[in-house]
């Protein structure tokens, strides 16, 4: 770390400075900037297939803009090798989209993993540090139990304990509230703001689920193909009468977003045999 | 206790391939023969060794005492040189004389050691000259057929 | 004019595409391996790893190399006295059981059968593991997937396979035993003296441990390599499944005959 950190530095710890990324000639991301605030909890929300979870791993350094810049902290990610790298990641927490627990382990050593793999406590000192992530889940109960037996909800809290086990200072979560009952999802949503709270941490969760997220974040960016539509804190997104945030809110079927794939003309279509 | 079963499990699988390794190498492969550090080597030259291959054994008395280390070509005698490595436990006199002989009679190839009366003893490097070629079966059929139709020349010649 | 140009060209890529192809996954093979040697030291600083994988290659294919070893054992006793006999040599029936497994039959079949048993659940966990972002989510933890997942698998597979082939020989042999000697009458010292006699060390058992050797590399290889690069679905991983056992078994036999030719030319 650097002495002295620049003011915009301190102040923002992930900058996303007019990115563009592709696959091939697909064009993923386009000219996106946005900015994370330290010790905020922010939400990159939009439709399934606009990039969001290709945000985050821009951010994590596993893909590299085509152009554009990522700033952690006061490194840039797509300069880092991999050592260097590496030793980012350690800093960093992440949650994904299906859980990825460690199927072969079981909930315990799932959580326990980073500490064994990253640092040299003792078994004594890691069993204390496991419990206690997963007693900050609600979990300690089930330490012993494999993923296989847990429940979606558990799972994903499982993988959120795993998440912070190192104590994180950036914690991502790619779509965290997919394919949760309502109770899980109310579980789940509650212990992403306290423990980026309790951990002094950052959040950015990436989601589609408006009203959950609408309700822990602080910082809300909508995007779209590729580019941010709009941005602003939950109380400017609910205000907002932009149309394209309004359909995204009110979730309505058509709006700026259209219901069609584009396609020729209906009649002509139809005429043509 | 989990992690200890795996380990017991896993150290009796390591037991049991090692244990089929020794089997392997001192029961089915009989690894107690000789090695080289405790052998001297003899040279003999035959006119012809027939299907003698390198690692054949050297038998004297029926037991074995040796193996042909190197075979190799005299091209200024056009003869087979054959290199033997022989047991330095067994001695044998200068005068011994080797054979190339079939076990069976379609086995496999091996030299014979027949000792011979004299008290000097054949040392490393030294050169057999008593020596008898591999019977080659052509040869003895051609040889049979030969005979044979000499026996007939008198008949053709009498009509 | 050029649409017939156009259609020659296409002629000629089509033709080329599937070389060129076999030729970067060839590539992206080696560059794998290389890989996966130098992750490899971690079987060195926590042979742990490598012994909960030897659990699973080693140990769980235990059965079916004592059960497939000492039925081929039976089989070749049988059919071997049965053939040698008619040229009244079916005394000499231990050295053949033996000479054949320890050359050939031991290797290559233990090699084929870890590679349907070990191997397609090596490349179906792998996938699997990526298929579920694991592999992703280890990279993610700053822990290289390379090192700490397939690193042991490989070092486990190369330690297992000519430990399981050696069991392989020594229990086909015994099957080989009990058919001559028990069955088929055949003189107890004859059946072991023949054996002892025929049998070299250096020639053959020392040659059918490295022939298990390569092949332990080949197979395991395979197996690591198709899981890694799995397409991230479950289609992806039964097709990867499949060709870790078919390619394991072409290259198997193929490396046979090479390696048979280097060792046996002179003999």
């Amino acid at each position: 770390m650097a002495p002295t950190p620049p003011h915009s530095a301190a102040e923002n710890l992930v900058t996303i400075d007019d990115v563009t990324f592709a696959y091939d000639s697909r064009v993923i991301l386009e000219n996106i900037s946005l900015k994370v605030t330290r010790g905020k909890v922010v939400a990159i929300m939009g439709a399934s297939g606009c990039g969001k979870t290709t945000l985050l791993r821009l951010i994590g350094g596993q893909l590299k803009p085509a152009s554009g810049n990522v700033q952690v902290g006061n490194l840039s990610v797509p300069t880092l090798n991999t050592a260097e790298l590496f030793r980012l990641r350690r800093k960093m927490g992440m949650l994904f989209q299906m859980g990825a627990l460690f199927t072969d382990m079981n909930v315990f050593d799932n959580v326990a993993f980073q500490m064994r793999e990253h640092t040299d406590l003792p078994e004594t000192a890691i069993r204390d540090l496991t419990l206690m992530k997963l007693h900050a889940v609600g979990l300690r109960g089930a330490w012993n139990l494999m993923p296989s037996e847990l429940s979606g909800g558990m799972a994903r809290r499982v993988a959120l304990a795993r998440a912070i086990a190192l104590d994180p200072m950036l914690v991502m979560y790619d779509e965290p509230f997919a394919g949760l009952d309502p109770i899980s999802l109310a579980i789940v949503g509650r212990l992403i703001r306290t423990l980026n709270d309790a951990l002094g941490a950052t959040s950015i969760i990436v989601t589609h689920d408006v009203q959950e997220s609408l309700k822990i974040v602080d910082y809300v960016y909508l995007m779209s193909d590729g580019v941010v539509m709009a941005e602003g804190t939950v109380a400017d997104i609910q205000r907002s009468d932009d149309p394209f945030v309004r359909q995204f809110v009110d979730a309505r079927a058509d709006g700026p977003v259209p219901f069609h794939y584009p396609a020729q003309e209906y009649q002509a279509m139809l005429m043509e045999s | 206790m989990k992690r200890q079963l795996l380990d017991f499990w896993v150290g009796l699988f390591v037991a049991l391939g090692i244990a089929a390794l020794v089997f392997l190498s001192l029961r089915v492969a009989n690894l107690t023969g000789l090695d080289d550090g405790s052998a001297y080597s003899v040279l003999a030259e035959f006119d012809n060794i027939g299907g003698l291959k390198v690692r054949a054994p050297v038998k004297s008395a029926g037991v074995t005492v040796g193996r042909v280390s190197d075979i190799d070509y005299d091209t200024v005698q056009h003869k087979a040189v054959v290199t033997v490595a022989i047991d330095s436990r067994y001695q044998f006199s200068t005068d011994t004389s080797m054979s190339i002989l079939t076990s069976g009679l379609l086995g496999e190839q091996y030299i014979g050691i027949q000792t011979g009366s004299d008290s000097e003893m054949l040392q490393d490097g030294d050169l057999v000259w008593l020596t008898s070629s591999a019977m080659v079966l052509e040869n003895l059929i051609g040889e049979f057929l030969f005979s044979k139709a000499k026996e007939g020349t008198g008949d053709t010649e009498a009509q | 004019m050029s649409d017939y140009l156009q259609r020659v060209s296409g002629f000629f890529q089509a033709l080329g595409r599937p070389v060129t192809e076999q030729l970067v996954a060839l590539g992206r093979a080696a560059r794998f391996f290389v890989e996966v040697i130098l992750a490899s030291g971690i079987c060195l600083r926590r042979p742990g790893l490598v012994v909960r994988e030897m659990y699973f290659i080693g140990v769980m294919s235990l059965v079916i190399i004592l059960v497939s070893g000492l039925f081929v054992g039976l089989v070749l006793g049988l059919q071997m006295y049965d053939t040698l006999e008619r040229f009244g040599s079916g005394d000499i029936v231990g050295m053949v059981v033996a000479l054949s497994l320890v050359r050939e039959l031991g290797p290559v079949l233990s090699a084929l059968l870890i590679s349907s048993r070990a191997g397609s659940a090596v490349t179906a966990e792998i996938g699997l593991m990526k298929t579920t972002e694991q592999l992703t989510a280890m990279e993610m933890m700053a822990i290289q997937p390379v090192a700490r997942v397939v690193a042991p698998r490989f070092c486990a597979g190369i330690l297992s396979v000519p430990l399981l082939t050696a069991i392989f020989n020594v229990v086909g042999i015994f099957g080989g035993y009990l058919v001559a000697v028990h069955l088929l009458g055949v003189d107890t010292g004859t059946f072991w003296s023949q054996m002892e006699s025929a049998v070299d060390f250096r020639m053959d058992v020392v040659n059918g441990f490295i022939k298990s050797v390569f092949f332990a590399v080949a197979i395991i290889f395979i197996a690591v390599f198709q899981g890694f690069h799995a397409t991230a679905t479950a289609e992806g991983v039964s097709l990867a499944t499949t060709q870790t056992v078919v390619k394991s078994a072409l290259v198997v036999l193929g490396m046979d005959f090479v390696l048979t030719a280097f060792m046996f030319r002179g003999i």
